[in-house]
């Protein structure tokens, strides 16, 4: 009546993730200090630092982009933060605060552009989101070009915004990105509810009373915030990726909102940490495409393995599937045979059985026999005596269901999803199983 | 006589225009209190159209419209809401139990958070369409028809005076049809106002007390047995609704 929900394998699952993160984090330390004989210098801590806090922010927040099929509105948004840094520079010299409020304020007028354009023409999002990443990134190269042409800026470094520096980055910048960013987390925390409902479902959070045009543009503001932070090691180029990966990956492992955003932030800090020690070895290591490397080797794995979802195994669970199939099948046909040719236990000839099933008979017998429920005689293939009563058993649960189909609603029995391969009895409670099989004494099904 | 409070809806003059072709055109309909209504009328007739234009999802062009007398940003706490199940993408991470309680977000507005007194209230929704069993089953793991009942369970849980359904039958299995139409006579019995888009010709009359035909205008409405008629259909219809054998109606075109 009141189902506690059990912390399943599911939950634990997600810990035992976190906890092999951590440990492969920590891992390569040594390993890598061995290996590659990379000194752990204030500066590459500094680095791995920004790269793991960086991580954790666009990892939770970019699960939203992802849930809401928006990565490719965090990519026009990265590219169209490159003309802000650059008039940001031309107003107010290298000052890295400043710079992000540039590329903050020319990422959300492009955010507010896309929005325009969808509400008053008839392009299509992808068309419009083109048009602001091509435009903007246009605009942004354009104007770097001139800064470099300019006597006194040409060593600014400006270009490290397009794929990103760690190198460059200083413990004060890793201070700004952090501040920020636990606030940004923050507000995620705060509007969790609205942030979820709206992701989820914004007609039926409109019809609520919820304010959905804000809680939108609340939620686009955060994405673009997160992908200013990233800018200075990811680059407006890769930024998306870092943005949307470790959603990606942490989406194969739970069905939970929460816990996939738990996830995706342990992902991105994994992802950003090692990607940017890898690329602050050497200056000309460019931190964006580390970072994502390391990323999408997290989605790659997760993807191949995550259980429910991953690629092995549900093409594991589609040969089982078939397997299972084929014995069931095989089972009845040998069952219907027997019983129209004397008891249960009469042997069907092999060529019969093969020219009814067709290939997948020979998977079913396979699988039958490896289970012992039948035996190859002379006379042909003999139900053994569990084989005979797999298959009563088997026969009364498709009369069961036969019922439920045609007395579910007189005798007010649960309405459940008919799964005709399952037995009804775990799938109905017993005094509805109970009714059903008053009704098969009764004759009722023939 | 009735009084306007008598009315749990009152639209007067409603259009509503994406681009510059009406999709709703000039529509006044009175619906009385407890009033069980289909609104039925062919593809593109503007069905979903008049229920988010009226629940204020769209830009209304023209019109008003008052629930129990009062504009809807006062009365929106007496509104539940089922939409089209197709406009979610079910593979979003969450459980039953998760979106039922999304039916009671609304009661506890900005910051509050669900707790112990919203599951159980969500629970009971669950156990009124019959998925408590489900209640923490990852929604896309649920069949079609149990995910309609896992909506209507929100609805539910909302609590509401009148209710909207957009297609809460499309495509749905038998137990689910049952399940529906139980919901929607207890709903009525106890005097709430059910407006249900409807796509299935030959069960309006059996489900439903009140019908509006709606094909961009009012075609007609009020109780079934003096509206729901040959001559109204094929007029909304344009003329390709006949008989069947044993008096039930058909569209011709499919739904």
């Amino acid at each position: 009546m009141n189902p506690r929900p059990a912390l399943g394998r599911e939950d634990r699952r997600i810990w035992l993730i976190i906890a092999a993160m951590a440990i492969l984090g920590l891992l390569f330390i040594p390993f890598s200090q061995t290996l590659f004989g990379l000194r752990f210098t204030y500066t590459v801590r500094v680095v791995a630092l920004g790269g793991a806090i960086l991580g954790i922010i666009s990892g939770a927040l970019g699960c939203f982009a992802v849930l809401r099929q928006e990565s490719l509105l965090g990519d026009a948004l990265s590219h169209a933060a490159l003309p802000g840094v650059a008039i940001a520079f031309l107003l107010a010299g290298r000052e890295l605060s400043a710079l992000l409020i540039g590329a903050g304020i020319a990422s959300w007028l492009g955010l507010r552009f896309v929005s325009a354009l969808l509400a008053t023409t008839r392009i299509k999002r992808d068309a419009a989101l083109g048009i602001v990443l091509a435009s903007w990134f246009a605009f942004g190269i354009a104007l770097l070009a001139y800064i470099q042409s300019i006597p006194d800026a040409s060593q600014a470094g400006l270009d490290h915004f397009i794929f990103g520096q760690a190198a460059a980055i200083i413990e004060s910048d890793v201070m700004l990105v952090s501040a920020v960013g636990v606030i940004a987390l923050l507000v995620l925390l705060a509007f969790w509810k609205e942030f979820k409902l709206v992701t989820f479902d914004a007609e039926f959070a409109g019809a609520n009373g919820f304010r959905v045009g804000l809680i939108n543009t609340l939620l686009s503001t955060l994405i673009v915030v997160t992908i200013v932070l990233g800018l200075q090691l990811a680059g407006v180029i890769l930024m998306v990726g870092m943005l949307i990966a470790p959603g990606i990956a942490a989406r194969q492992w739970t069905h939970k909102l929460d816990q996939m955003v738990i996830l995706a932030a342990v992902f991105g800090a994994f992802a950003g940490g090692l990607g940017a020690v890898i690329s602050a070895l050497d200056s000309d290591i460019p931190t964006g495409p580390m970072i994502i490397v390391v990323a999408f080797v997290l989605v790659l794995i997760s993807l191949t393995l995550a259980p429910g979802r991953g690629l092995i195994w549900s093409r594991l669970r589609q040969r089982q599937n078939r397997r299972e199939f084929a014995a069931r099948n095989t089972l009845r046909d040998l069952y219907r045979y027997a019983l129209a040719h004397g008891a249960a236990d009469t042997p069907a000839p092999d060529s019969f059985i093969r020219g009814v099933g067709d290939r997948s008979a020979a998977l079913g017998l396979r699988q039958l026999r490896s289970e012992g429920r039948v035996t190859l005689g002379a006379a042909g293939w003999q139900l053994s005596e569990s084989g005979i009563s797999l298959a009563q058993g088997d026969r009364r649960n498709q009369r069961l269901w036969d019922l439920y189909r045609r007395y579910a609603y007189e005798l007010g029995l649960p309405a459940v999803a008919e799964e005709r391969g399952r037995d009804i009895a775990s799938l109905l409670p017993a005094n509805a199983v109970a009714r059903l099989e008053a009704k098969l004494e009764e004759g009722a099904d023939s | 006589m009735e009084t306007r409070s008598d009315l749990a809806l009152s639209i007067d003059d409603l259009t509503v225009a994406y681009h510059e072709k009406p999709a709703i055109w000039d529509i006044d309909l009175d619906v009385p209190e407890g009033a069980l209504m289909a609104i039925v009328g062919p593809n593109g007739a503007g069905k979903s159209t008049l229920i988010k234009a009226v629940l204020n999802l769209i830009p209304r062009a023209a019109g008003t419209v008052t629930f129990y007398g009062a504009p809807y940003e006062q009365a929106r706490s007496l509104v539940g809401y089922v939409p089209q199940r197709g406009s979610v993408d079910w593979d979003f991470p969450t459980s039953a139990l998760d979106v039922v309680t999304m039916g009671l977000y609304g009661k506890l507005g900005w910051f509050r958070r669900p707790g112990h007194a919203e599951r159980e209230l969500a629970l009971a929704a669950l156990e009124q369409v019959g998925l408590v069993d489900f209640a923490d089953r990852q929604i896309s793991q649920l069949s079609g028809g149990q995910q309609q009942r896992a909506f209507l369970a929100r609805a539910l849980a909302q609590d509401a005076q009148i209710y909207f359904m957009d297609e809460p039958f499309a495509a749905v299995d038998a137990v689910t049809e049952n399940a529906i139409v139980d919901i929607l006579r207890e709903l009525n019995q106890r005097g709430k106002t059910v407006l249900v888009v409807h796509h299935d010709l030959q069960t309006v009359a059996e489900y439903f007390d009140w019908v509006t035909l709606l094909n961009v205008e009012i075609i007609a409405s009020g109780p079934t047995a003096e509206n729901f008629t040959l001559e109204n259909l094929q007029q909304t219809y344009g003329g390709r609704v006949s008989y069947l054998h044993g008096g039930q109606l058909l569209a011709a075109s499919a739904p």
